[in-house]
């Protein structure tokens, strides 16, 4: 209740603002309402989903602009009108996505510049839309046959309309749907090999932050009563991310305070900005840009974290996950092939990495990949993940050919990975990041999520999560941050993400790096266990003890070549491999 | 271990001595208090499986990695932030890993790149350095005006040593001159490194082929996870049973 | 349309390509070197235009000042780490550059008009007093946040972009300026008027970028700057400081953005906020360089200058709509021909 406490108090002192207070803080207050939804658009799209866009004013203005004519020039009734905008936002952010998104990071924030631009040209020239002087006359609202004719009463609206796209929100962050879109920051390769479409998740949150955009046009336009292009220009799209990275670009209050924020310090600004230097001009840029450029530099994660520290904190320990055991995909039988790699060669330009290498993992093995540095250990997992596709051979898993597979239709398949690097997302908990893993086993959507018809699912997921992490003896750290643990217990957290898919297979890389002795005897007992139930296990791993201990099967490389095969013993004492190692000049 | 400094040449000053090395990548500690030193015309080798960090140790010494313990260089304690280019002014130099190459630049390009800090403190001796490289490797003479992205390993390696030459360095550290070379072309790149030793720069080596470097070191330092486990001088350790079981685990038999 | 209109709008074409190409070099270069997509490349041309315009008009020009508050800052910022890490000999260099030099420039201008020097020389004073901003703002805005990632870096341009534009209006007022014409040679070519300013603007800005090639060929300097944009680590090895390279990277661009800005205030009038589309449209080209080839983006900044003079015969109010709607088919061009995974640092 106490945690809870200041949301309320805040719900309480919006639905009494507009009673008490002045005519001039509501309209400003309905303002800030207006640009917090397009601020939440860009917390979901820039601080959890690590793009950006500066053309947010643009949908704003489509919105605004759709709602406009229809209504004035052909009497639709506005709220028909807030569906065709949307539908007319989402055609244009899908193009625009669609096209910039399959391209490196920045051609979105390029594109929607220049998409701003040329938007904002649009509605000044053509003629139906009014031109520069835009479009009057615009009807107002009825909400249950309350006509919002003055702001006071639009307000509720507004800040209805905030308080459900926060919700939404929170929920969506909060879901299976909100895990992949926040694994788009640790980086595509991890999210794709735990079965996340990467490209559909960007699309997805460009496509959520357009429609919150829409949506504030259509208010504006029925607040104001009138539209021109003025405010939907590529400099309030510019303040619009502003306001989202001063107010805290990773939080869902952070777009609401930023909105707050910049919205009167804008005001005070505009007062008296001009009295100071003698002049009229929209001087707050300055001192916005100048404010931006600090905030990067010295509190990237915006004001709101500041804030927050001062709430009351969460107290007592969470509650562990508990539900019905999600469905298993049927165990293999040990000594089924699970992997059959033939004559594999990699080459990169004129430069072979692997040549001609063949191994297999059955189930109910341990396989170790070993080799001196740059033998071509890595190149080899990365074909067999489809990270990064063979040149030439043949890779089978499950009898099915690989080829045309991409990393994360083989986690549907039944392989799972870990990685060298480790791949975690430090600021989210044990819980939530093995969570991630068992991705494909539910399949509740953005939706579901945001409207919370996913709970069912949702627990079973967590649970199965929750069932990972003792399995690997982690249960205490469930809660904690991922980013807090030693680098071993880090890798430990990676083989429970990869467990969590329910794999017939897992690829280890170098799961022992940085492991204290205990804990790698504690993980070799671990992978036996697993290997016991017939799970196959493919590593790369430099420790020799641990190698010698664990694997069944060993195969060697050097300069991308195989030169040994066979049981731990024959290895070690193969003379060729004594050669790889130690090296020798005659 | 007493008699571990009869090779080490006494009578040399001591280039770089680092003691108590060490660095923390997030939260392990990748090195735990190691200690190195290395004299002028002297070469140093660290030997060691993979992954013991021996790639940590050289970015360490040379300013790319932030790490704790004293550093002593020619003499003096250095003290304030250890920046690369600081380094590389004083005298140090790296051969790195992945040999970080100009790739889309010629051959000429990037080994003039090498003296750039010595151009930019003002000295103008640079194509004569040039000329003394192209006699240390004629290979690369003869492919001066190549794209370095299309030379081979071997050349890439010549080519890594050669631009650090350019600098003039007083130290040189190889970071796995070695790896993924034929064995023709390792004995080819070790026998320069023996002749660089006449010139009176100080090598350390970090190899993974312990048997060429430490046919070709004076004094070996073997590194396993983190920790210096064994030091001698090389015609010891050449001949020390715990160097390979260091390598292939078999002091543990399972 | 006749073959002299058609001419003639190819002129224009030209003459605003070869700018735009100018400013896409650097939008290249800048970004191969810091990764910073260098928005504020702009606000260089106009600051540029006006502040020479100003100079002409016998008015002090505002830009003096914020050389001399940007300097000031860096000094205080940088000469604080010197004591503190005992550096003092690289004290007075900071000093006299950072401080020195705008207060002189300062000092000096209150008590001369340079109304009537002679062209080259009011150009001279002009890149003087708004080249060394362009190392300055690395400092101040970007160089703290070197090791961030390409979006944090854009978004950090946008706040410099938007400042500078602020800073504009407050310098020079919101009324435009276009300069005199720097010749006032004509000839005719094919029954249409062919404008010495316009040969003067194609020379130079052929001249400039023949300079550039040099430099980056034949120089240690400049094979340094590309030498980092190829491989930061490897770089650094050689003693390349990156901020040295950054610095070095924005001096030209300013450079760049001040050359091109003192080469259309004759031919176009020139508002303190100008500066952003015509960098934009330097970007157009850029992109269609992929932010990553010189020579395609000098033609593709050329082919939006052609783009922007043709469709402004056609359809002058959507001139801006049609170039900055050119840049959906490029990239969509660009998105369908290159497969690049790219992994976020």
């Amino acid at each position: 209740m106490m945690r809870r406490l200041p949301l309320i108090l805040f719900i309480a002192a919006l639905a009494v603002g507009p009673q008490l207070l002045p005519e001039f803080t509501v309209t400003l207050l309905n303002y800030i309402g207006l640009y917090a939804v397009v601020a939440l658009g860009l917390v979901l799209l820039t601080g959890v989903g690590g793009l950006t866009s500066f053309g947010q004013a643009a949908f704003v203005g489509l919105g605004a602009y759709t709602t406009a004519w229809l209504t004035t020039v052909h009497g639709v009734s506005p709220w028909l009108t807030l569906f065709i905008g949307l539908a007319l936002t989402a055609a244009v952010a899908l193009t625009l996505g669609f096209i910039t998104l399959r391209m490196g990071g920045h051609y979105l924030p390029l594109g929607t510049i220049a998409w701003g631009i040329s938007l904002y040209f649009l509605f000044g020239n053509v003629e139906f839309l009014g031109g520069h002087t835009g479009i009057t006359g615009i009807p107002t609202i009825s909400l249950l046959g309350w006509e919002l004719k003055s702001g006071r009463e639009f307000y509720y609206l507004i800040w209805l309309t905030v308080l459900l796209a926060m919700l939404a929100l929170h929920n969506l962050l909060d879901s299976r749907q909100g895990r992949a879109i926040r694994a788009l920051k640790g980086g595509v390769i991890m999210a794709e090999a735990m079965g996340v479409n990467t490209a559909r998740a960007k699309i997805v949150i460009f496509l959520i932050a357009a429609l919150l955009a829409s949506i504030s046009g259509w208010l504006y336009a029925h607040l104001q009563r009138f539209v021109n292009p003025t405010p939907f220009g590529i400099n309030q799209g510019i303040e619009y991310l502003f306001m989202a990275v001063m107010g805290g670009i990773g939080h869902v209050w952070g777009a609401v305070l930023g909105a707050g924020l910049v919205t009167v310090l804008k005001q005070w600004l505009q007062d008296w900005l001009p009295t100071l230097l003698g002049q009229s001009g929209n001087f707050e840029i300055i001192v916005f840009g100048m404010i931006m450029i600090l905030v990067l530099q010295r509190a990237r994660d915006g004001l709101w974290p500041m804030l927050a520290r001062w709430a009351p904190a969460t107290t007592g320990p969470r509650r562990v996950p508990q539900a019905d055991a999600l469905p298993r995909r049927p165990a293999q039988t040990a000594g089924t092939l699970l992997l059959d790699a033939h004559d594999v060669t990699k080459r990169f330009g004129g430069l072979v990495a692997n040549n001609k290498l063949s191994l297999t993992v059955q189930a109910g093995e341990v396989m170790a990949l070993i080799g001196p540095n740059g033998a071509g250990k890595s190149t080899m997992f990365n074909c067999i993940s489809a990270v990064d596709p063979a040149t030439e051979g043949e890779i089978a898993f499950l009898s099915a050919s690989t080829a045309d597979a991409a990393s994360r239709d083989l986690a549907g398949r039944g392989m799972s990975r870990t990685f060298q690097h480790v791949r975690l997302l430090g600021q989210m908990t044990v819980l939530e990041n093995v969570a991630i893993g068992a991705h494909l086993r539910g399949n509740k959507g953005v939706v579901s999520a945001a409207l919370r018809l996913d709970r069912a699912e949702e627990v079973r997921l967590l649970a199965e999560a929750a069932r990972q992490i003792e399995r690997v003896g982690l249960a205490e750290h469930m809660f904690d941050a991922a980013g807090s643990l030693a680098l071993g217990q880090q890798r430990i957290v990676e083989i429970a993400r990869a467990l969590a898919s329910d794999p017939a297979l897992m690829l280890l890389d170098e799961p022992a790096a940085g492991l204290r002795y205990r804990e790698k005897q504690a993980l070799a007992d671990l992978l036996r266990k697993l290997r016991d139930e017939g799970m196959g296990i493919l590593l790369v791993e430099h420790d020799m003890d641990f190698v010698m201990g664990l694997a069944d099967r060993i195969v060697v490389m050097e300069f991308g070549e195989k030169i040994a095969e066979g049981k731990p013993e024959e290895v070690q004492s193969n003379p060729r491999v004594l050669e790889a190692y130690l090296g020798g000049v005659e | 271990m007493n008699s571990m400094n009869i090779n080490h040449l006494h009578d040399h000053e001591i280039i770089l001595e680092a003691r108590h090395l060490r660095v923390a990548y997030a939260k392990v500690e990748a090195l735990h208090g190691v200690s190195v030193s290395i004299r002028r015309g002297e070469i140093v080798t660290v030997i060691g499986p993979n992954g013991a960090g021996k790639t940590t140790l050289l970015g360490a010494l040379m300013g790319l990695l932030p790490a704790s313990g004293d550093f002593i260089y020619l003499g003096k304690p250095q003290t304030g932030e250890r920046e690369v280019e600081r380094l590389v002014r004083l005298g140090m130099t790296l051969v790195p890993e992945k040999r970080e190459l100009f790739a889309e630049m010629s051959v000429e390009d990037n080994l003039l790149l090498g003296a750039f800090d010595r151009y930019r403190s003002g000295h103008r001796d640079h194509l004569e350095t040039l000329d003394e490289v192209f006699e240390l490797f004629p290979r690369l003479a003869e492919r001066r005006a190549q794209v370095a992205g299309t030379l081979s390993g071997g050349e890439r390696q010549m080519l890594a040593m050669g631009r650090a030459l350019m600098a003039k360095p007083k130290l040189l550290m190889l970071d796995e001159p070695s790896l993924g070379l034929a064995p023709l072309i390792i004995k080819e790149i070790f026998r320069i490194i023996g002749e660089l030793k006449k010139t009176g720069v100080a090598i350390l080596l970090v190899e993974q082929n312990a048997r060429a470097a430490l046919q070709i070191s004076d004094y070996g330092y073997v590194l396993e996870t983190g920790e210096i486990t064994l030091e001698g001088p090389s015609s010891e350790l050449a001949t020390d049973q715990r160097v390979i079981e260091a390598y292939l685990g078999l002091g543990h038999k399972h | 349309m006749d073959l002299q209109i058609l001419l003639l709008l190819g002129q224009d074409g030209v003459t605003n390509g070869a700018i735009y190409a100018l400013l896409a070099l650097a939008l290249v270069l800048v970004f191969a070197v810091t990764r910073v997509i260098f928005i504020p490349q702009g606000e260089f041309v106009a600051y540029g235009a006006l502040t020479l315009a100003s100079l002409q008009a016998g008015k002090l020009p505002g830009t003096v000042w914020l050389l001399l508050a940007l300097g000031t800052t860096v000094a205080v910022i940088d000469g604080w780490r010197l004591l503190r890490d005992g550096q003092y000999g690289k004290l007075p260099p900071l000093l006299i550059f950072n401080v020195g030099l705008p207060l002189l420039a300062a000092g000096a201008l209150t008590v001369v008009t340079p109304a009537n020097w002679p062209l080259s020389l009011q150009v001279l004073l002009t890149m003087l007093l708004v080249i060394p901003m362009g190392p300055m703002i690395y400092r101040l805005a970007y160089q703290p946040l070197a090791n961030a990632s390409v979006l944090i870096l854009l978004i950090v341009s946008v706040a410099v972009h938007v400042t500078m534009i602020g800073l504009g209006l407050l310098f020079f007022g919101a009324e435009g300026v276009r300069t005199p014409a720097f010749t006032e040679f004509s000839f005719e070519l094919a029954g249409a008027p062919l404008q010495g300013q316009t040969i003067l603007v194609v020379v130079a800005s052929a001249l400039l970028i023949i300079g550039l090639y040099f430099f980056f060929e034949r120089t240690l300097y400049g094979k340094a700057l590309r030498a980092t944009a190829m491989n930061r680590t490897g770089a650094r090895l050689m003693g390349i400081p990156p901020t040295l390279a950054g610095k070095l990277c924005l001096t030209l661009a300013a450079a760049i953005g001040v050359f091109s800005g003192i080469l259309i205030a004759p031919i176009t009038t020139i508002y303190y906020d100008s500066g952003f589309l015509i960098g934009l449209k330097g970007f157009v080209g850029a992109i269609i360089g992929g932010l990553a080839s010189y020579p395609v983006a000098a033609l593709g900044a050329i082919l939006v200058g052609l783009l922007e003079a043709y469709s402004s015969f056609w359809a002058s109010a959507y001139k801006e709509v049609i170039v900055f709607t050119l840049i959906i088919p490029v990239l969509l061009w660009r998105s369908l021909t290159t497969r690049h995974v790219e992994e976020e640092e």
